[in-house]
């Protein structure tokens, strides 16, 4: 942190936590440098924020904003874990489990899956009570190395932002809107556009489930060794606060 | 199945098999709005209009025209309903399906399109001559059912003019010769009284009565801008879309942002079902209109605006253009207007494409810019950061027409009509079962009872105020009053009478909503598809008690983390039938017995694998008999 970062810097509360901050830092920045974790789902490292997956609702000043696109401010009390947020995440995160289909016994991401991580770290233990929607999609396979599955697909829009931020490419993008709305590529098909398997949108971490595949690497690392086999979702995060 | 329905690419059976449209054509309509990837949706408007379609490789092209990628250009064009990626009719009718409509007998209007036109709704004929579709609230419930054809609009349907209008369409009529035969030696203004009526019912004191020409203009100009905005401040104007705020404190707020430049924009996309009050004031005091908003530009340093008008307004197109026109010529627009040196202010006409969230202040300014309609992160709001970043004042029609009257009048003459709180005159567009559909304009305050008696809807048990994001109050409530602090409405009332099925109604809001998320934010996008398939289940008799607490926790967290309005209000079709027609919902679910669900129906669960497997299941089929 720069000095005169510092010098601009104000406290805030998170569940109590005093946090720092800086003008025009998002509470979850904020957070994530207090090593307060927020749960989210569109949001990500290095990427524009995007404020669609809702996951990161917290209160602040009383009313309920997406923390990954809210602005910090002074003196604020925000609340993050508190039982009736956590219940609302889990509403968040089942309908996104009800919108597509997810079958992570037999899904390649398991175990490295966000949104299954997210399940667990919110509790997610009962039957949900939300009709399916079995959408039901083509697969794309039609590029070398790459494979798209968007029955998977949580409509986070990291590899649209992803493609045209970090690879200057547009690959991805939505079309459609309500319930319709879904992530398209820019072309006929994945072979048809200049996606490479090199591409930060198509690499490991930007897609959160099992949607955009990597040909031939899969089970690589077996199930029971893979990232949220080891901690929950968030450790990294918290662990930067012990 | 809701979700089954797949947009856009990747589906091998929507390709598009119209003749591909030449090269030199779409590059011509790509330099008639100067490339301009912000004028996309004029763009597409107009591929759609002369060609019936955006097929994928006329997006392509226009993706190269505006430097944007084909996907951008998809994104765009699957947004909007009344743009296509597979071709339409050559004569495109669209049925307006709202619930007030459904009650006026559209059913039979639709029957008698499928039997004339052999088609079915949702099809297009195989000659390619025509399209039947439905389509929300068009703006026309106090004349319901109604129809556009084209650009044409079709009032107060029955059997016998639909069957009429289908025949002479079949016979290959012009939409505009079934309006009138002199259609083509008609000003603007009489075509669209031809074809829609403005059911001015009582005219009020500031906008449907006497209105002297540009006399708020006139004393604008010889105010300074901060004088404009502290009479606007001081009028207790407020915002006339619905949400209400202090439009007055919006143009201090634009007018104090430092920028290269500021916008004014005209929101005349009102969507809401039941709502057509700005239809009355675009089509009777446009003039009035382009006033307020020329005082705003003033007030704010704005030199450019646009005026946003909802595709299914489509029909006043030429007339506003011919009033744009006007004004530049009388110098009321353009470069020092009524002479004022360094008084520059000029509107364009942005025409929408079947949208309902683009009424939405965000998702405006996003279509405005050419994207699909979208609603914008907050903050930055629109009066910091707004049209292609610059501060801009989003208004709707009621609220600059008001604007005007009240530099004419003066803040004290406005202030004092109406209650504390809710000043001024309001326009109520009136609709459902009443004598008297139509518009009234009358100070806030009024009682819903005093409202129904003026216009003949003594038969009223259910009243929406506010369209569907609205309340749904019962007759116990018909003393409560139209103000802010009371039941704030942006002017739609729906009466329904006794023997209309609440149920009904609420599973229409619920569809509309569906229909319109513009499915950014997941709450919204999927949580109000399980309202309207748990409504459903209501109206089938296969609902728990325990199912009304569902109803209410889910419309709690949509409301609780959606992202804009639209599914802030969502549930409230749901939640407010829940409050004020409880009985509707407990006469229509059972306990179930033993814990066990009654509403788990083994059979229809099990009959996709008895069609795969053709055969029954020995288990649960042994009632069967074959
Ligand atoms: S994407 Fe994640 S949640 Fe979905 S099936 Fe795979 S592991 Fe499960
Ligand atoms: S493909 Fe993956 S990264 Fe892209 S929107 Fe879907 S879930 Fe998000
Ligand atoms: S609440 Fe609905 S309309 Fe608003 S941003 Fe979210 S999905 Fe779009
Ligand atoms: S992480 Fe904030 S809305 Fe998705």
């Amino acid at each position: 942190m720069s000095g005169t970062k510092k010098e601009t810097g104000f406290t805030f509360t998170i569940d109590g936590i005093e946090v720092t901050a800086y003008a025009g830092q998002t509470i979850m920045e904020a957070a994530d440098e207090a090593g307060v974790y927020i749960p989210r789902l569109c949001d990500h490292e290095g990427l524009r924020h995007q404020g669609s997956c809702r996951v990161c609702t917290v209160k602040a000043g009383g009313r309920s904003v997406a923390a990954c696109t809210q602005p910090a401010a002074p003196g604020q009390a925000v609340e993050n874990e508190t039982p009736h947020l956590t219940k609302m995440r889990r509403d968040l995160v089942e309908m996104l489990f009800h919108e597509g289909n997810h079958l992570c016994p037999i899904c390649e991401a398991s175990g490295n899956c966000e949104l299954q991580a997210m399940a667990y770290r919110l509790d997610m233990t009962e039957a949900t009570k939300f009709p399916y929607l079995e959408p039901c999609r083509a697969l794309d396979a039609s590029h070398p190395d790459i494979a798209l599955d968007t029955n998977r697909c949580i409509s986070c829009g990291r590899c649209i932002r992803a493609s045209q931020d970090v690879d200057g490419k547009g690959i991805f993008g939505y079309v459609g809107r309500g319930i319709h709305r879904r992530v398209a590529v820019n072309g006929e098909n994945l072979a048809d556009t200049d996606a490479e398997v090199t591409d930060h949108a198509i690499s490991a971490e930007v897609c959160p489930v099992g949607c955009i595949i990597r040909k031939r690497v899969g089970f690589a690392v077996p199930i029971g060794e893979r990232e949220f086999d080891k901690g929950l979702i968030g450790h990294d995060i918290e662990e930067k606060r012990k | 199945m809701e979700n089954g329905h797949e947009t856009g690419n990747g589906v091998a059976a929507q390709v598009c098999d119209v003749a591909p449209v030449p090269d030199a054509e779409l590059a011509a309509i790509c330099t008639r709005y100067g490339c301009d990837k912000h004028r996309m949706l004029d763009i597409l408007r107009e591929v759609q209009d002369r060609y019936r379609c955006i097929a994928p490789s006329t997006m392509d092209r226009i993706a190269a025209g505006t430097g944007l990628t084909r996907i951008e250009v998809e994104g765009v064009a699957s947004f909007y309903s009344f743009l296509s990626l597979t071709p339409k009719g050559r004569v495109t009718i669209r049925l307006c399906d709202d619930i007030v409509d459904r009650y006026s007998g559209l059913e039979a209007v639709s029957a008698i399109f499928e039997e004339v036109l052999g088609i079915r709704i949702g099809e297009t004929s195989a000659d390619g001559a025509f399209s039947l579709e439905v389509t929300p609230c068009i703006g026309m419930c106090d004349q319901a059912p109604a129809a556009m054809v084209n650009d044409v609009v079709l009032t107060r349907l029955t059997p016998e003019t639909a069957r009429a209008a289908a025949e002479a369409l079949k016979a290959g009529e012009a939409p505009e010769r079934i309006v009138s035969e002199r259609f083509s030696s008609l000003t603007p203004h009489e075509r669209a009284l031809h074809m829609v009526d403005n059911n001015i019912r009582h005219a009020g004191e500031v906008l449907l009565g006497p209105v002297p020409e540009e006399a708020g203009l006139n004393n604008a100009v010889s105010m300074t801008p901060a004088q404009i905005i502290t009479a606007v401040e001081d009028s207790g104007l407020r915002g006339c879309g619905g949400a209400g705020f202090t439009t007055g404190r919006k143009w201090r707020f634009a007018a104090s942002e430092r920028a290269e430049k500021h916008f004014v924009i005209c929101n005349a996309d009102e969507g809401e079902p039941g709502t057509f009050k700005d239809r009355v004031l675009l089509t009777e005091r446009p003039h009035l209109l382009i006033e307020g908003m020329t005082i705003a530009a003033r007030a704010v340093g704005a030199r450019e605006g646009i005026l946003y008008l909802r595709g299914e307004y489509v029909y006043l197109r030429e007339l506003l253009e011919q009033v744009l026109e006007e004004r530049r010529r009388r110098g009321l627009l353009g470069k020092a207007i009524l002479g004022v040196k360094g008084f520059d202010f000029d509107i364009r006409l942005q025409l929408g494409a079947g949208a309902y969230i683009c009424g939405e202040e965000g998702a405006l300014i996003s279509s405005c810019e050419g994207l699909p309609g979208e609603p914008k992160t907050r903050p930055p709001f629109p009066v910091n950061r707004g049209y292609l970043g610059y501060p801009t004042v989003v208004n709707n029609v009621e609220t600059f027409c008001h604007a005007a009257r009240i530099l004419d009048r003066g803040a004290k003459w406005f202030h004092a009509m109406g209650t504390e709180g809710s000043h001024g005159t309001k326009l109520f567009s009136v609709c459902g079962d009443c004598l008297n559909p139509g518009i009234y304009e009358l100070p806030y305050g009024h009682t819903v009872r005093e409202l129904l008696e003026m216009v003949g809807g003594g038969e009223a048990a259910a009243v929406q105020v506010g369209g569907p994001s609205g309340t749904m109050i019962a007759r116990d409530s018909f003393h409560r009053k139209l103000t802010f602090d009371d039941l704030a409405t942006g002017g739609a009332i729906i009466i329904f009478n006794g023997d209309r099925n609440i149920l009904e109604i609420v599973e229409y809001y619920m569809s509309f909503f569906v229909h319109e998320s513009c499915g950014y934010c997941t709450p919204c996008r999927v949580g109000n598809v399980f309202l309207q398939k748990a409504i459903q289940k209501f109206r089938k008799g296969l609902a728990n008690p325990e199912d009304i607490d569902y109803l209410k926790e889910l419309s709690g967290t949509i409301i609780e983390t959606s992202r804009c309005g639209l599914g802030m209000t969502s549930p409230n079709p749901i939640l407010s039938t829940l409050k004020n027609f409880p009985l509707v919902y407990s006469a229509v679910s059972k306990p179930s017995k033993d814990g066990i669900r009654d509403t788990f129906d083994i059979q229809s669960a099990i009959d996709g694998a008895r069609k795969i497997a053709k055969r029954r299941s020995y288990i649960f089929d042994k009632d069967f008999t074959q």
